[in-house]
């Protein structure tokens, strides 16, 4: 499945590794989160990246604690329709001050690349290749944006007013 | 009358597979050829649920002509016509049961 | 009215381009039914029995003359030459072709109208009193809280794939005409002890399958902490929401089981860490959205001027005026309810022509502005009152001149199953059939304010948990049944109406509504009482003897 990191395709440099299997050393490595919490002490001298794929029905706040020895976290949308990641994006990035990788995994398809960037993801593993390959289109579909959200795009509701997000939220 | 799209299949009398036309919502009924008609008459008839399921399948594969697809009931007319098998098909084939603003 | 600048003008133009694309990729076969069907839903747009319906929001209810006239357009050009007004401020066309879907909705964008977020598991259009703006009772414009709500949400990152759809109403006056008891949210607009405007919040409201009356969670939300508040509210209720079951999936299912307690602690919780935020709402900005609306240039008049009180000796236009002419907040002016429910028509139906018509007259007499109400009545909330027996003749020629508004005959149903694909049985006809049993006006009158409510399954579109009677189709052995429920309302009083017994068949039903109302004439203690007052005070039980002693 393609890999959208900032606009373009990118080779995954992650292997994601199951519950059983012994993880391969020297690769950044992504995980499940059972495993990850039951190895967390131990995973912490592991000298390769490690990635946790954080599932969408358990609180993201839980999260806190590991985010210093994490490199990725991935967020699932099992159906596209399925919104809860949208939040728990939202949370890590602006509540949990999470600023690195983000990365959006699951049932994604081009018509949610935008909701998914503007809520902080931004690595997005698309099912079908040709949305990826339309992912700069889907984005830029709209120039215009009502509320603010964890992009830096600038929101109606100061735009009209001439104010910028880190200046109403500062 | 439950959904049909949510009803277990029981198939007591004769049916026909119906959906609605993708571009413009019509009402259609599946047809010999792997066809879709508007016209009822065209319609495929089966009396057991296995050829209903079978229908069915063969339906829903492509669903890029119609949607929806489900199993209706029709009756045989004396005349050897078809015509829709319950209230809810009757007014798919023939429209609201009350005069249209006009 | 609400004037779009030319943001939202960006806007709309952008999202009929990126629906042209969508449906051009779900006719080539890019997108499956199943990915495309929330995409389309999002817009409005629904497959019923026989074609596609697009759904049109009328945001707090309010149009200008000349969208109206462009609804009327798209009727004609789009589908069949009539429009159906709902119960929730917006506007359906029956017909429509999902290969002319996207010319329909460039031509409705052109004038600032659309049907984004009328449909799908998202925050849906806010609704609000049609009197807004108007009414003198209001202690507040809700409009103006109700577009700062429609901003926030539309096309929201975050909540645009909630659990189940969320539908939000404004009240702003001690008499509730959007029903706020049963939403999702229901926000209450009032002024505390010290004079600051705010909002009581209720939450886990609604009717289907499930009826709740909503809960109240916070007595006083200052004003500009709203969006804060909200935005709170969804964020646990998009976590926390019910994903496994779509019958379970709203919120009033989770305020169920967590109770409100627990469900307003975590909104509360949530609410401190962001109501310092970039969704504070500044005076600047508040002024800023209310600046947008534009309010009629008043004349200096007087209440009740001769040309009224001359019109007044028709005795005709004295039934319409005593039934369809309300209070207005300035001294000269009215607000004018405009009844659908012509006896023997389908509720809440206007032709294209008679939309054209009450666009004229709105130009004509009203500030170029129309309103819809949830009672699927339109309403010119702004007429001189010495305009009053030129604009009735007007609308008495388009046949729009019925004095039923309130009547039993003014009533609310879905489109049951004439048009839907859910429906358990029919609900237009059997309005039909009741209107035309209680059609002489002197009958109807006698009986007083009657709120009859019909929904074609348990869905409930037709709102009938909370009609003074209220019917709802079932289906027993394939065929139409019918329960019916007495004493619910819709009002500040909101509550959910008791089932009167066995449901009947679809023949019986404007019979055994006959019963019932002989009944309440006989029972009630003078005319003063209205049906649902006998009916509180009695109780279903005489209601049931009666009615089913004569079945
Ligand atoms: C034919 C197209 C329609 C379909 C498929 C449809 C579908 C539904 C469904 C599935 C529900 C139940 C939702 C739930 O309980 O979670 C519902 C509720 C509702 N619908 Fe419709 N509806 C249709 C037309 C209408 C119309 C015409 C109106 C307005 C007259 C309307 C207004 C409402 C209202 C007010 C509710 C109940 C309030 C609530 O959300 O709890 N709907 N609809
Ligand atoms: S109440 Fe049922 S029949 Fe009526 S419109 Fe809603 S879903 Fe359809």
């Amino acid at each position: 499945m393609p890999l959208i990191e900032n606009g373009h395709i990118v080779e995954d440099k992650y292997v994601r590794v199951s519950d059983e299997d012994a993880l391969p050393e020297g690769v950044p490595v992504l995980v499940g989160v059972d495993r990850f919490l039951k190895e967390a002490e131990a995973l912490k001298g592991r000298q390769a990246p490690v990635g946790v794929i954080w599932p969408n029905n358990r609180p993201i706040a839980e999260i806190a604690p590991y985010l210093g020895q994490l490199s990725l976290i991935a967020l699932n949308f099992p159906i596209f329709r399925d919104g809860r990641a949208y939040s728990q994006a939202r949370l890590l990035r602006e509540r949990l001050g999470w600023t690195g990788p983000l990365r959006a995994i699951g049932n994604v398809l081009r018509d949610q690349f935008l909701l998914m960037q503007r809520s902080g993801f931004d690595q997005i593993e698309a099912v079908k290749e040709a949305d990826a390959e339309a992912f700069d289109e889907a984005v830029h579909r709209y120039t215009v944006f009502y509320q603010p959200a964890t992009d830096e795009r600038p929101s109606l509701l100061r735009q009209r007013l001439g104010r910028t997000l880190t200046g109403a939220a500062r | 009358m439950a959904s049909p799209q949510q009803q277990k299949l029981k198939v007591h009398g004769p049916v026909a597979v119906t959906a609605n036309r993708l571009t413009d919502g019509a009402v259609v009924w599946r047809t010999r050829g792997d066809g879709w008609s508007a016209d009822l008459a065209d319609a495929i008839i089966v009396t057991t649920a296995d050829d209903a399921i079978a229908l069915l399948a063969a339906a829903q594969k492509r669903d890029i002509d119609a949607v929806g697809a489900y199993v209706a009931p029709v009756v045989i007319e004396a005349d050897g016509s078809v015509a829709p098998g319950n209230l809810r098909e009757r007014i798919r084939v023939a429209g609201p049961t009350f005069e249209l603003p006009h | 009215m609400y004037a779009y600048d030319e943001f939202d003008r960006a806007f709309l133009a952008e999202r009929v381009a990126d629906f042209r694309d969508q449906v051009a990729r779900r006719l080539s076969g890019a997108l499956n039914e199943d990915e495309f069907k929330p995409l389309r839903l999002m817009n409005g747009v629904y497959l019923q029995l026989h074609a596609y319906m697009l759904r049109i929001a009328i945001p707090y209810g309010t149009l200008s003359a000349h969208q109206l006239r462009r609804m009327a357009h798209v009727a004609r050009t789009y589908d069949r030459g009539y429009g159906h007004f709902t119960t929730r401020q917006n506007i359906q066309f029956n017909w429509i072709k999902l290969e002319e879907l996207p010319e329909a909705m460039a031509a409705l964008g052109e004038v600032g109208v659309h049907g984004i977020q009328t449909s799908g598991n998202c925050i849906r259009n806010v609704t609000t009193d049609q009197w807004a703006g108007a009414t003198p009772e209001e202690c507040d414009d809700p409009r103006i809280w109700a577009e700062i709500l429609r901003q926030y949400s539309t096309l929201h990152p975050e909540f645009t794939y909630l659990p189940r759809k969320f539908k939000i109403a404004i009240a702003a006056s001690p008499h509730d005409r959007a029903a706020i008891k049963v939403h999702d949210v229901g926000l209450r607009l009032h002024r505390n002890a010290a004079g600051e405007l705010g909002f009581e919040v209720l939450v886990g409201g609604g009717l289907g399958r499930t009826p709740f009356v909503g809960k109240s969670i916070r007595a006083f939300l200052p004003a500009r902490e709203l969006l804060s508040y909200i935005e709170a509210i969804m964020r646990v209720y998009n976590q926390y929401g019910r994903r496994d079951n779509i019958y379970k999936a709203r919120i009033k299912i989770l305020v169920h089981e967590i109770g409100a307690e627990a469900f307003a602690k975590a909104v509360e919780a949530e609410w401190e860490a962001i109501r310092e935020g970039a969704l504070h709402l500044s005076d600047e900005m508040i002024a800023e959205i209310r600046g947008r609306f534009i309010y009629p240039a008043y004349e200096t008049l007087e209440d009740r001027p001769a040309e009224l009180v001359e019109a007044l000796k028709d005795e005709r236009f004295a039934t319409w005026f005593a039934n369809s002419v309300h209070a207005h907040k300035v001294p000269g002016y009215s607000i004018v309810t405009i009844s659908l429910k012509p006896v023997g028509a389908p509720p809440g139906d206007a032709t294209a022509d008679q939309m054209d018509v009450i666009a004229d007259l709105a130009d004509a007499y009203g500030f170029h502005e129309v309103r819809v109400g949830h009672e699927q009545n339109l309403c010119l909330p702004n007429i001189a009152q010495k305009d009053l027996p030129a604009l009735w003749a007007a609308l008495d020629a388009a046949g729009l001149a019925t004095p039923n508004v309130n009547h039993i005959s003014d009533i609310i149903a879905c489109p049951g199953l004439d048009y839907c694909a859910l429906a358990n049985a029919r609900a237009i006809p059997v309005a039909q059939e009741i209107a035309k049993r209680f059609a002489d006006l002197d009958r109807s009158r006698g009986i007083g304010r009657l709120h009859v409510n019909i929904s074609g399954c348990i869905n409930a579109c037709g709102h009938h948990h909370v009609g003074h009677i209220g019917i709802l189709g079932v289906e027993k052995n394939g065929q139409e049944f019918y329960q019916i429920t007495l004493g619910g309302r819709a009002d500040e009083q909101a509550q959910l109406g008791t089932l009167l017994g066995p449901a009947v068949p679809y023949e019986q039903v404007p019979g055994l509504i006959e019963d019932v109302v002989d009944t309440y004439m006989e029972l009630r203690a003078g005319p003063q009482e209205l049906f649902i007052d006998t009916v509180a005070r009695l109780g279903v039980e005489p209601f049931k003897e009666r009615v089913y002693a004569a079945h």
